[in-house]
């Protein structure tokens, strides 16, 4: 069974989301998106600056197997791409939810966080997609 | 559900994630697809090939049945055990298949098809024999197992029983010897030295969990295509089908134009098409821009569309995206590959990509 952290919130698409406590969130995949996609081999990261709207196609995940959108889970703005993800793309299959995060974002209305899913009810969600 | 292969109980103990595959349930990767292409270039894999078909070909007409059926002529296999690669065409000169024929005694022959083409191809094979004195048995009662790698053929041969085990050491590529019930081909998908194993399909799980105790990494049928990419060997209903036939496919040297009154089906087609001068050229691209080429995006050219990717993906060996591609004739070195609506730059080699655990491209 992948983890699922409590602390964090989720998209139906396999987005995690972390409160930064400083007005910005930020976004990655789930452990569970991570496992399904195999291999990653390549991220194509939003530049800082652009404007997003919910559920936008803002990145890509390619893995061996195929390429993969990343949708923002609310709209916003983009503070920061992890640059790390540039040479080492695997970092998103090693470290999920730390080293492997996508991009940070400054949301356009921050009430929006509290709209996504908890752990719980993600976690169900992956569940019934299963079944 | 898809149909098992008898190894399939062993890739579900190895916990491998299984994908459905031309009607089968096979194993897509054990967990790292990346380690399991690796294993095979610095080391041993194995794959699970049981959903390929062996069909044998037997009779007195056998030889001049296989001379009307495929595109490469088996009147080249003097030697007994020796394979040949070759295309079965339609009277259009698309393919039905391909596939390899092993020659092993006058009138005797075994060819191995596609999984998902297999009954397709049964079907073909019949229909077209109705005027020679052979007979035709797919032999669904056999497992198959590759064991490619530079070390394959070192752990794997004190696997083999002692009736077949000496024949099989002394092997040339592209031979193959069998005893009763084993056939072991020098051959595979993989641009490695090794062994294709035929063997009955209760004896498979066995050999497969000594093959492992070995230290041969499984491998899924993620490796496998990561692997024959690197390779640069075609993959059926993707890279040539039935409407693109060999010569659009870098597959032109598999048809066997000499001697120039033997009758193959497609014979005509084919001659057709390549004195027409119109056709397209097949060719292997290195991005050197950011990104992973895949199958279905558009090839340009100083800006215009000038062809197809047939397969593309990304090569563990080079680091970096590989493609085989089709492409209007006359456009060389650089091009440009349509992802996502960028053009990002590539450049025009000539496959393989990989041979033998090295890079065959300047990159």
């Amino acid at each position: 069974m992948s983890e699922v952290p409590a602390d964090l919130r989720y998209t139906k698409t396999h987005e995690w989301v972390k409160d930064n406590g400083d007005g910005t969130l930020t976004v990655g995949v789930t452990d569970h998106a991570q496992e399904a996609l195999g291999d990653i081999v390549f991220v194509e990261t939003p530049e800082a600056g652009r404007t997003l709207e919910a559920d936008e196609a803002c990145a890509v995940v390619e893995s061996v197997k195929a390429a993969s959108d990343i949708y923002a889970p609310l709209a916003g703005e983009v503070v920061e791409a992890n640059a790390v993800l540039a040479d080492t793309p695997e970092t998103i299959n090693t470290s999920p939810y730390e080293d492997g995060w996508i991009f940070r974002i400054s949301p356009a209305d921050p009430a929006a966080f509290g709209a996504l899913l908890d752990a719980a009810t993600y976690e169900q969600a992956v569940e019934d997609e299963e079944d | 559900m898809g149909l098992r292969t008898p190894l399939f109980s062993e890739h579900e103990r190895l916990g491998a994630r299984i994908v459905a595959f031309g009607g089968w349930d096979m194993p897509l990767h054990y967990g790292s697809q990346l380690e399991e292409h690796h294993a095979v270039r610095r080391a041993a894999g194995m794959f699970d090939v049981s959903h390929m078909q062996p069909v044998d070909i037997h009779g007195a007409g056998a030889e001049a049945y296989l001379r009307h059926l495929l595109a490469n002529d088996v009147a080249k296999l003097k030697a007994p055990g020796k394979a040949l690669y070759t295309c079965m065409l339609n009277a259009a000169g698309g393919v039905v298949d391909d596939l390899i024929v092993y020659a092993r005694a006058p009138g005797r022959y075994r060819a191995v098809v596609n999984a998902a083409t297999a009954d397709k191809d049964l079907d073909w094979m019949q229909r077209h024999a109705a005027d020679f004195e052979v007979q035709i048995d797919r032999r669904s009662d056999l497992a198959m197992i590759a064991v490619q790698g530079p070390q394959a053929r070192d752990k794997a041969l004190p696997l083999l029983p002692a009736d077949i085990h000496d024949q099989a050491g002394q092997l040339k590529p592209f031979f193959a010897a069998e005893s009763t019930a084993w056939f072991v081909g020098r051959t595979g998908y993989t641009g490695e030295d090794g062994f294709e194993i035929m063997l009955p399909a209760e004896d498979a799980p066995g050999v497969w969990s000594a093959l492992h105790e070995a230290g041969v990494q499984p491998c899924g049928l993620g490796a496998r295509d990561t692997l024959r990419l690197e390779a640069g060997m075609n993959l059926y209903g993707q890279d040539m089908d039935e409407e693109t036939g060999p010569l659009e496919s870098g597959l032109g040297w598999t048809v066997a134009w000499e001697p120039a009154d033997r009758d193959f089906i497609g014979r005509d087609a084919l001659r057709r098409l390549r004195d027409s001068g119109a056709l397209r050229s097949f060719v292997g691209l290195v991005l050197t821009g950011r990104g992973v080429i895949r199958s279905h995006q558009k090839v340009l050219f100083e800006g215009q569309a000038a062809g197809e990717i047939t397969s593309g993906g990304f090569s563990p060996t080079l680091e970096r995206s590989i493609a085989l591609a089709r492409v209007q004739a006359g456009i060389a070195d650089h091009c440009e590959v349509e992802i996502r609506g960028k053009a990002v730059p590539a450049r025009i080699v000539q496959p393989p990509f990989v041979r033998h655990g090295k890079a065959r491209i300047a990159l």
